[in-house]
């Protein structure tokens, strides 16, 4: 069987609806940026596969990186913020943080 | 973005991205300034802060008054100068040194207990960066990544009073919806590259005209990006986060966000779709779409969806820095309104709208600041007879919101009045009856905040002892009232620089 263009993009649509599922489902503030982390490593496979099948060059690999690098920002920002919410509220819940008028 | 012929900067390139090298210099020196005094001396990170965005918004003034007419790419093709970039740079570089100046008086920063007062600034100042590259970007790398940025940047403001409940809700509720909305954003844009082959807005375009792109894979693609950005600037369905946030986060950083990354998104939407999905920039005819995908119907449906709903639930706000919220929302849908229109006329309104909006909203907020000093309550019920108790600062407020309805002769008036017109040239009058109900509606909640400082009766035994503002304050606010009501008569000159700024948009290259 030879693996081309259609495979790739179908594992990066699984994990991307994978992602979207976890974000809706989880109620942990960590279990939804772990989905957050398979959308956009969706996107990645994407990327990469397109920049090897479609444009023949190497700037979806470069978009990948810096996506890669940004996701490791966003973890460590999101996580500080989370530790701030369990400090605050003591729970890592997110249906838990109501303390706003709605 | 090909490897083998990469643009290098020259130094006449960095020439016209001074604005920005200084922000990074300030923010770099504003960092290290707080790092050498340790954190006990926020006044060195202000200090720093307040020099660099002075000094970036004069170089930023020089080039808007030299009206370059070229674009000048920097940094290869990731970042382009134009007429649009230079516009908006200021709108940014202004609302960053505003909001340093005001912070500064304001408790729920600087109070006594609170720590890494210093680091608010150099925040501040990174954030100004980012939205000034976020007006830049003509390539996806740099959209995404300075749309990140300025999101990471918002998300640690949002959360800055971290021990206060508030604060933190109002991070978490942002990281976690900003995080979820540009994730999807970056499926859209990979799918946009998988279909074209190509990263920069203009190689898209060029894809997309080439061979007609599959029409479900572009209408997929455009609306995940549209989620990422409608996220921004808060357009129903994706507002959500935006009372929220505004209510929890300090006020002043809220007042920021509701003026900068909103605008810093609009410019994004212009350049990305003016580019990617129409093509043509004349003044005459506008723009035609390029692919088979009416995004002004599915952005005009938004926009009216957008004043309805804020304006509705505006009317029943008891909390003034929530009413303010909704209030900003609704002004999304107003400035949507020239979005669509694919004109050059529309654009213009849309910035100069951009343009008032940015005084006035700035000012209703740093009003609530300024009471919540005192009083530490946004409540309405708390606003019982302010007008007696700092009646210049009342005034002012006055203005702003009579500004922010869209009374005569308040600048927000010829800003509404310039969408309308574009509007009813395109012949959209749906979108106006819709506009102008709702213009109708917003007179209601925001003359509701009018009535209580001034015309409402406070109960016996209340505190009427008057509020002594700082002159800071008072300085900072006068600064945002005389431009709200010069440009309501004399707006000839501000209207003929977003003119130029839409002229010299460049769509090309």
């Amino acid at each position: 069987m030879n693996v081309g263009l259609p495979h790739f993009l179908t594992v990066g649509a699984i994990l991307f609806a994978l992602g979207l599922f976890a974000v809706m489902s989880r109620r942990n503030a960590i279990g939804i940026l772990m989905g957050v982390e398979l959308m956009l490593n969706a996107s990645n496979i994407n990327f990469v596969a397109f920049s090897r099948y479609v444009e023949h060059a190497v700037d979806g690999q470069i978009m990948a990186a810096f996506v890669i690098v940004l996701a490791a920002a966003e973890a460590a920002v999101a996580l500080a913020i989370v530790l701030a919410m369990y400090r605050n509220f003591g729970t890592a819940n997110a249906d838990v943080v109501q303390s706003l008028k709605r | 973005m090909e490897l083998l012929n990469l643009n290098i900067p020259t130094w006449s390139d960095l020439g016209h991205w001074i604005p920005e090298a200084v922000l990074v210099g300030a923010f770099l020196a504003g960092l290290l300034g707080d790092l050498i005094v340790r954190g006990r001396r926020p006044w060195v990170p202000f200090a720093i802060s307040v020099i660099g965005l002075v000094t970036a918004g004069s170089y930023a003034v020089a080039a808007m008054l030299h009206a370059d007419p070229t674009a000048h790419s920097i940094m290869g093709r990731l970042v382009v100068v134009d007429g649009l970039a230079t516009f908006f740079r200021l709108i940014f570089i202004f609302t960053g040194l505003v909001t340093v100046l005001f912070a500064w008086t304001s408790e729920e920063i600087m109070g006594r207990w609170r720590e890494n007062k210093g680091e608010f600034y150099v925040l501040t100042t990174l954030m100004t960066l980012a939205m000034c590259v976020m007006a830049e970007a003509r390539d996806l790398l740099m959209l995404f990544l300075s749309m990140e940025g300025v999101g990471l940047v918002s998300y640690v403001m949002a959360g800055y009073m971290r021990s206060t409940l508030r604060s933190t809700e109002a991070s978490l509720k942002y990281v976690v919806f900003g995080a979820v909305s540009s994730a999807i954003m970056l499926y859209g844009l990979s799918l946009l590259y998988g279909m074209t082959g190509s990263l920069t807005f203009t190689g898209i375009r060029a894809g997309l005209m080439a061979h007609q792109p599959d029409p479900f894979g572009l209408l997929i693609a455009a609306v995940l990006i549209l989620v990422g950005m409608s996220y921004k600037i808060a357009a129903v369905p994706f507002h959500y986060w935006a009372p929220d946030v505004y209510e929890g986060a300090p006020t002043p950083v809220s007042a920021l966000f509701s003026v900068g990354p909103k605008a810093a998104g609009f410019a994004l939407m212009i350049r990305f779709f003016y580019t990617v999905l129409a093509s043509g920039n004349d003044p005459a005819t506008g723009s035609t779409l390029i692919a088979d995908f009416n995004w002004p119907l599915l952005v005009a449906v938004m926009s009216a969806a957008t004043m309805i709903y804020a304006n509705l639930v505006a009317l029943r706000q008891t909390n003034v820095k929530r009413l303010l919220a909704y209030s900003s929302i609704s002004h999304v849908g107003y400035i949507l309104m020239g979005f669509v229109l694919l004109t050059g006329q529309g654009l213009q309104a849309v910035l100069f709208y951009l343009l008032v909006y940015t005084f006035m909203n700035l000012g209703a907020f740093f009003f609530v600041v300024a009471v919540n000093n005192h009083l530490k309550s946004e409540e309405l019920e708390d606003y019982v007879g302010l007008g007696f108790r700092a009646p210049w600062a009342a005034a002012m407020m006055v203005v702003f919101l009579s500004s922010l309805a869209g009374v005569p002769p308040f600048a927000g008036f010829v800003g509404k009045l310039y969408i309308f017109t574009a509007v009813m040239d395109r012949q959209w009058f749906w979108l106006v009856i819709v506009a102008g109900v709702n213009s109708v509606i917003g007179l209601y909640y925001y003359y509701k905040v009018v009535k209580a400082m001034w015309l409402t009766r406070p109960a016996e035994g209340a505190d009427t002892s008057p509020l002594k503002l700082h002159w800071l304050q008072y300085t900072v606010l006068g600064v945002l009232t005389v431009p709200t009501l010069v440009l309501g008569v004399y707006f000839g000159q501000f209207k003929a620089l977003a003119d130029q700024a839409i002229r010299l948009l460049s769509t090309g290259m």
